[in-house]
């Protein structure tokens, strides 16, 4: 049985994170954590399916500075999920920033670096009001970065602006009821005084999940795996703790499997 | 049939409207000879520009993807990355593609005199392809190393099928033998040495992508940018690594939506290390290449032909496109591969 293929069975991933049959997500804030080796993008797909094919009222603004619509269309419907469809409902809003580029000219350069971040927010913003308005019956709005390093790019390298951008969707976060996922490469981080972003990132999201390559090198049946972080899980003697999953996965066409090292065959 | 066929306007190269009338008249020709012989459709409506390494282009699963960008780390020590260049654009130049070039050289053009030739006319290709199959097959002149040659096993039958179109879709290349002068005039070429502005390289390439929209299937005309040594110290972008990381992005964007391909190669021992991170996740196909010590005893033993080996060709990356899939068997297999050329016999050999 393949679990990618019937959504009412959760499969591992969902599992691990604890999302249930409805849309809502129970973080706030998720971070996905990938590698020039293993890419991560699967799991936005996979969490941008999730949102807007739940049962009730999800909806989804989707921030695509990695891909233009076509390509996030054609990997979606090959998922079982029409982006254009959903488009055209209103349930997704699609930001396309392939191209964002904000003017940096001289003197004003750090104005014009806020009144861009303030703009794109007010976008977010705005979409997202008009996802709330639109029902009244509750349903969840998941915002998703993709990614979050040509965000940084785009900002010439400013990581105060960016910080600053990614703390005001926080707040909306839990002003509006809704929830963040943001996609960053960790493997660029590497140097001490670069780190700033990554842990500020790290800091801010109850769920990090990370996918990295196998050991073992490259294989054709396991495309590599999954570290899921659950944060601030309360143990029975009131201490806060992180809880690990740990597992394997294999990207397809449809969906990905999920699988524990070792059981798949 | 097909082979006749596709023949004939390759004889006779420049009435291209032949063939476009051709396609129009009668739709089941053009299923067997596509429009525009440099572009070849995949699937996931993914097209596809051959690397002028035929079996490059398979290891990739088709050749470089139509509005990708390929990235090339080079090695500090050869410069085995211009051969990977030098075949990139003369097979541009056999599809009468557009190519634009930017170099660090004081003068590009001068680069261009060491682009090789086809080996032969495609003319003698296709009589060959009807006299006798098998002794093109054996002359093929680029391969791949034994170690991997069971995995080309399961795709032979579909090679065979598709030959008539490979023939056409990508050539061998003579080393030894330039190119005439007057094919590579119409090459745009551009100076990037001393030139702190990326400005004005931005301009080239967008003025260059802006006569080449992207189109999904149709008579595709697909454009070549290659970019050579990017980050060399000679460019002068010292203390500009987010300038230069935003022309990658600009570049990556701007190709995305264009029908083109662009190849940038940069000697990453220069980077930074978080910096080098960021190129390679800009990258949507990935390459390195690192040449094979001479007297290296352990790889001697190891490798048979070790004499005649020039480097390896690693595949980091493979770009995908309106997929989440590694489509290519070869990419989960074997992310690696030897090259060779062997400069006293016709054809470049890679392993």
């Amino acid at each position: 049985m393949n679990p990618s293929l019937s959504p009412s069975v959760p499969n591992l991933l969902d599992e691990a994170l604890g999302l249930g049959r409805g849309g809502s997500a129970p973080w706030r804030v998720a971070l996905v954590q990938d590698c020039v080796e293993t890419s991560g993008a699967f799991l936005l797909h996979h969490f941008l399916k999730r949102a807007l094919s739940a049962e009730g009222a999800g909806a989804v603004v989707f921030l695509a500075l990695a891909h233009p619509f076509s390509h996030y269309d054609r990997v979606l419907r090959k998922m079982g999920c029409n982006l254009s469809l959903q488009r055209n409902k209103n349930k997704l809003h699609f930001i396309d920033l392939l191209n964002l580029e904000f003017p940096v000219a001289g003197q004003t350069g750090q104005n014009a670096l806020e009144v861009g971040f303030i703009g794109l927010y007010n976008k977010i913003l705005r979409s997202v009001e008009a996802s709330s308005l639109r029902d009244d019956k509750g349903g969840w709005i998941s915002i998703i970065i993709d990614d979050v390093s040509l965000l940084e790019i785009a900002a010439h390298g400013s990581v105060s602006h960016v910080l600053d951008f990614l703390q005001y969707c926080t707040t909306l976060t839990s002003e509006l009821d809704c929830s963040l996922v943001v996609l960053n490469h960790e493997d660029i981080y590497s140097s001490e005084e670069e780190i700033r972003l990554l842990s500020h990132l790290d800091y801010l999201s109850d769920v990090v999940i990370k996918t990295e390559p196998l050991a073992t090198g490259i294989a054709a049946d396991v495309h590599g795996q999954l570290t899921i972080i659950n944060k601030g899980v309360f143990t029975e003697c009131g201490r806060s703790m992180n809880k690990v999953h740990n597992f394997q996965f294999k990207v397809k066409d449809n969906g990905v499997d999920f699988f524990y090292p070792g059981s798949q065959f | 049939m097909a082979t006749a066929a596709d023949g004939q306007p390759r004889t006779t190269r420049t009435p291209t409207t032949s063939s476009f009338s051709r396609a129009s008249s009668s739709p089941s020709a053009a299923l067997h000879m596509p429009p525009n012989a440099g572009v070849k459709l995949g699937p996931n409506g993914a097209a596809f520009v051959s690397s002028g390494i035929p079996d490059l282009d398979r290891i990739l699963g088709g050749g470089f993807l139509l509005g990708s960008l390929v990235m090339v780390m080079e090695d500090s020590d050869a410069p085995h990355h211009l051969l990977l260049l030098r075949n990139f654009m003369s097979q541009g130049i056999v599809h009468r593609q557009p190519i634009l070039f930017a170099s660090p050289l004081r003068e590009p053009r001068a680069f261009l005199g060491t682009l090789p030739s086809p080996v032969s006319s495609s003319k003698a290709h296709s009589k060959r392809a009807i006299v006798d199959p098998n002794q093109q097959e054996q002359e093929k002149g680029l391969r791949i190393a034994w170690q991997y040659k069971k995995y080309f096993g399961e795709q032979q039958a579909s090679q065979i099928h598709d030959r008539d179109v490979k023939q056409e879709f990508s050539n061998d290349f003579d080393l030894r033998k330039p190119l005439e002068r007057r094919l590579v005039q119409n090459i745009e070429c551009i100076s990037i040495q001393d030139t702190p502005e990326l400005a004005i390289l931005r301009d080239r390439c967008s003025s260059f992508l802006s006569t080449l929209p992207r189109s999904d299937g149709g008579n595709l005309n697909a454009g070549r940018i290659a970019i050579q040594s990017f980050c060399s110290p000679q460019c002068g972008y010292s203390e500009m690594d987010w300038d230069m990381v935003a022309f990658i992005r600009f570049l990556r964007s701007i190709v995305r939506s264009s029908n083109a391909v662009a190849v940038l190669t940069f000697p990453s021992s220069y980077l930074p290390p978080s910096f080098l991170k960021r190129w390679q996740h800009l990258a949507d196909t990935l390459l390195s290449v690192r040449a094979i010590p001479d007297e290296d005893k352990e790889l001697a033993k190891l490798l048979t032909g070790y004499q005649d080996m020039l480097g390896f060709l690693h595949v980091h990356k493979v770009a995908q496109m309106n997929t989440q899939v590694k489509e290519n068997s070869w990419f989960s297999f074997v992310s690696s591969f030897l090259f060779s050329l062997f400069f006293s016999t016709n054809n470049p050999f890679f392993f």
